[in-house]
């Protein structure tokens, strides 16, 4: 009479069910449910949502469309390595792109603007992971993802890289500017 | 010839192949778990901000090594010999074609050694998922590869012996839960490692150069569905562990063999493309992809988790309360064997694994909300507890009762024994607590230095997460060597066991813990008596709540679940808006 044993009745999917067992395969089902429909309730109340906007690219043509953002509109050079800082206008496409180990260019963003993400990579796997908001996203070489995002608190914001891509993998940051 | 020993302490049948195999997986297993927890102490360290023990290449590589030593050599070795114990043992059969899963074995060693001697020569530091495009060394693919025809070989072996004890009609009626867990576990795992080799021979072709390119997406889609499936082989296993050791313990029967194996099937069916878990904020795949495959519209695999949560625990109490422990609605909890490392390992590893691990898999598991989880420490704070709180520790739980029964051995240090499931469990719930918790603040995972002191020089960028966050690093530090203590402990039980514990038989020498067959004189040579049928009880499956106790417990794990649950949705609420 036990689980390492044969079950008592040859029959045992014929035995009833205990009450028990029953009530709570009811609350159990019940709760998955909900689980499942709070997705795509989410996706008609919510405000988080990611689009299904993403195009394959090979990495040097997406390099090409970055390129040619952050001519038109950079402000200024940061950092030992200069690296841009763009301020495109309120509501356009604004591109980043990550490789080893760098997040490029450093965007300035109005706050309440919404803005056309684009996200890819030029060698291996990144993580778009921006701090202290914790919004992570995967980005992928040969991947173009865009994400519709409305900044709606101001400051200085930063993308941490976290996906592991080597060796430097640690020192790889970069900046998302909101302003007033 | 001599083919059978009976245990006079369990009264347990083992067959000789099907014994020396037991022992020589499991032996394998815990010398992988001791590698394994060396590697684990030392990213631990590195991990504690105020330590930060190893530099940045060899952290990585350490990482990698400490992620397949443990979630693959160590589980999968342990699983063959529950594989193994649940057909051969459990159905009073022969083991089918002893030479081939001496085969798998090797298999399975030589690939252990050959991926173990690719991550060591430091050029395959790609972490255990080894996305492309970042390249491993073809041995390290290889190894992988290895591994896994070896552990193939042990599945058909397994099923080999089913259909053995069937023909040679071994036992009366069908096979016990344990062994269906163990048959579940099998399904999973060819499904598991047929999916293993659609990605990792074209990974592997590719790394030695012929083929030109992998599409990341469809290297992570299908990496997944051997990578995740093959937690739900542990989670299937030790959930037949759980049922084991209630019987063996309790001498408890499920409350419904239908309801039991009904859950096991939902496994079967409902957890395969669980990949989708580690997709959720990939480009190139949709929403409607990732919310059927997360969930298949009503998380039937959850389902069957919670189901198990129930009715183990409830065979427990009924079993208890028939021996006269009825007073209140605790009282057959509080009068159970709490100092017998068997049950209380087990106990806690299905406590953990419910709270800790599966409350917070559904959660991350949940397409929006993981956004603010991925790749963060949440997530293997999350595997912690499941792997390590819930396989881990029903494993060591088994292995106190498979010493002496399996390797003939009592156990020393006794004392020690009884504590050590309790310090690992209070070790590691801290730690996946705070890990999880730190996960929340952002901090990310497979990261060396979450204070990027050289990102300030290289790119003159400065970041720092709050100082909670740092604080909370600290214990996980903390709490991940009291645990990696616990798991030493174990370690060294079991190993002095096998060396030095008392024997129980007097041929149960050194070289038989490694499969030497024990003196013939143990064995007969007649077949064990067929495997009857335990009487019926009428009274199983009447109305009424035969285990009110566990109900309560369910209830409040329910309320936990709901609660946390949507307290992940009020914090992805504050976010910013995106679409």
């Amino acid at each position: 009479m036990s689980a390492i044993l044969p079950p008592a009745e040859r029959l045992w999917w014929n035995t009833p069910v205990g009450r028990q067992e029953i009530v709570w395969v009811g609350i159990a089902l019940l709760w998955c449910l909900i689980l499942f429909a709070m997705m795509p309730y989410w996706h008609v109340y919510g405000k988080q949502n990611l689009s299904n906007e993403a195009y394959k690219i090979y990495p040097a043509a997406y390099e090409t469309k970055v390129k040619a953002m952050v001519d038109q509109y950079k402000v200024r050079e940061e950092g030992p390595q200069l690296i841009p800082v763009v301020h495109p206008p309120a509501g356009s496409d604004v591109y980043i792109l990550a490789r080893l180990w760098q997040w490029w260019p450093i965007l300035e963003l109005e706050k309440n603007q919404t803005y056309r993400l684009h996200l890819s990579s030029l060698d291996w796997q990144h993580g778009f992971s921006l701090q202290p908001l914790n919004i992570n996203l995967q980005v992928i070489p040969g991947y173009e993802m865009v994400v519709t995002m409305t900044p709606d608190t101001s400051g200085e914001y930063t993308i941490v890289c976290n996906e592991y891509c080597g060796i430097m993998h640690h020192t790889m940051l970069g900046k998302i500017f909101v302003k007033e | 010839m001599a083919q059978f020993r009976v245990c006079p302490q369990s009264g347990l049948y083992f067959h000789k192949s099907a014994e020396s195999l037991m022992k020589a997986n499991a032996v394998a297993a815990v010398v992988f778990l001791l590698l394994a927890g060396v590697l684990a102490l030392l990213v631990t360290l590195t991990r504690w901000p105020t330590v930060h023990l190893l530099p940045a290449d060899a952290f990585y590589m350490v990482l990698t090594a400490h992620g397949i030593n443990a979630l693959l050599f160590w589980i999968i070795f342990f699983e063959m010999a529950v594989l193994y114990f649940a057909s051969s043992t459990l159905l009073r059969s022969r083991l089918a074609t002893p030479r081939w899963a001496w085969l798998g074995f090797w298999l399975m060693i030589i690939g252990a050694i050959t991926t173990n001697v690719a991550i060591f020569q430091g050029a395959s530091s790609v972490m255990m998922t080894s996305y492309v495009p970042m390249p491993a060394e073809p041995h390290f693919y290889l190894g992988l590869i290895l591994f896994a025809v070896g552990a193939l070989i042990g599945c058909f072996v397994f099923l080999g012996t089913l259909a053995v004890a069937k023909g040679e009609n071994t036992y009366d009626g069908s096979i016990p839960l344990v062994t269906f867990g163990a048959l579940t576990a099998c399904i999973i795992a060819i499904f598991t490692i047929a999916s293993g080799a659609i990605i990792l021979i074209p990974t592997f072709l590719w790394s030695v150069g012929l083929i030109s390119y992998i599409d990341p997406v469809m290297y992570r889609i299908v990496w997944w569905a051997m990578g995740h499936s093959s937690q739900q082989i542990n989670v299937a296993t030790h959930v037949a562990i759980w049922y084991a050791i209630a019987a063996i313990v309790f001498g408890a029967k499920p409350m419904s063999e239908k309801v039991s194996r009904g859950a096991y099937l939902l496994y079967i069916l409902f957890l395969q493309l669980a990949s989708a878990h580690h997709i959720l904020v990939d480009p190139g795949v949709s929403s409607t992809w990732k919310i059927f495959n997360t969930s298949y519209a009503m998380y039937l695999a959850v389902l069957a988790s919670m189901i198990h949560g129930l009715t183990v625990p409830g065979a427990i109490e009924a079993a208890q309360r028939k021996k006269g422990y009825t007073n209140g609605i605790f009282e057959w909890l509080r009068k159970a064997p709490w100092s017998n490392p068997v049950f209380s390992g087990m106990f806690m590893s299905l406590i953990m694994f419910g709270f800790l691990g599966g409350i917070t898999g559904v959660v991350m598991g949940t397409e929006q909300i993981n956004i603010i989880i991925h790749n963060t420490l949440y997530v293997p704070g999350h595997f912690h507890a499941t792997v390590v709180a819930g396989t881990t520790l029903a494993f060591m739980a088994i292995t106190y009762f498979l010493v002496p029964v399996l390797f003939r051995r009592e156990l020393i240090l006794p004392g020690l024994a009884k504590w050590q499931p309790y310090i690992f469990s209070i070790g590691i719930i801290l730690f996946t607590l705070f890990m999880m918790g730190a996960g929340t603040m952002g901090v990310s995972r497979r990261h060396w230095d979450m204070s990027f002191a050289d990102a300030s020089t290289i790119l003159g960028m400065t970041f720092e997460y709050p100082g909670t966050a740092k604080l909370m690093m600290g214990i996980v530090g903390i709490s991940g060597v009291l645990s990696i203590i616990g798991g030493a402990m174990y370690v060294l039980i079991v190993v002095g066991s096998l060396l030095f514990g008392k024997k129980l038989e007097a041929s149960a020498g050194f070289w038989q813990n490694f499969g030497v067959p024990l003196a013939d004189s143990c064995y007969s040579p007649t077949r064990p008596e067929r495997l009857g049928r335990p009487p019926v009880i009428e009274e199983h499956g009447s109305a009424g709540f035969e285990a009110p106790g566990t109900f309560v417990l369910a209830i409040v794990f329910l309320v936990t679940f709901v609660v946390y649950y949507f307290i992940n949705w009020k914090y992805l609420a504050s976010v910013w808006p995106m679409s």
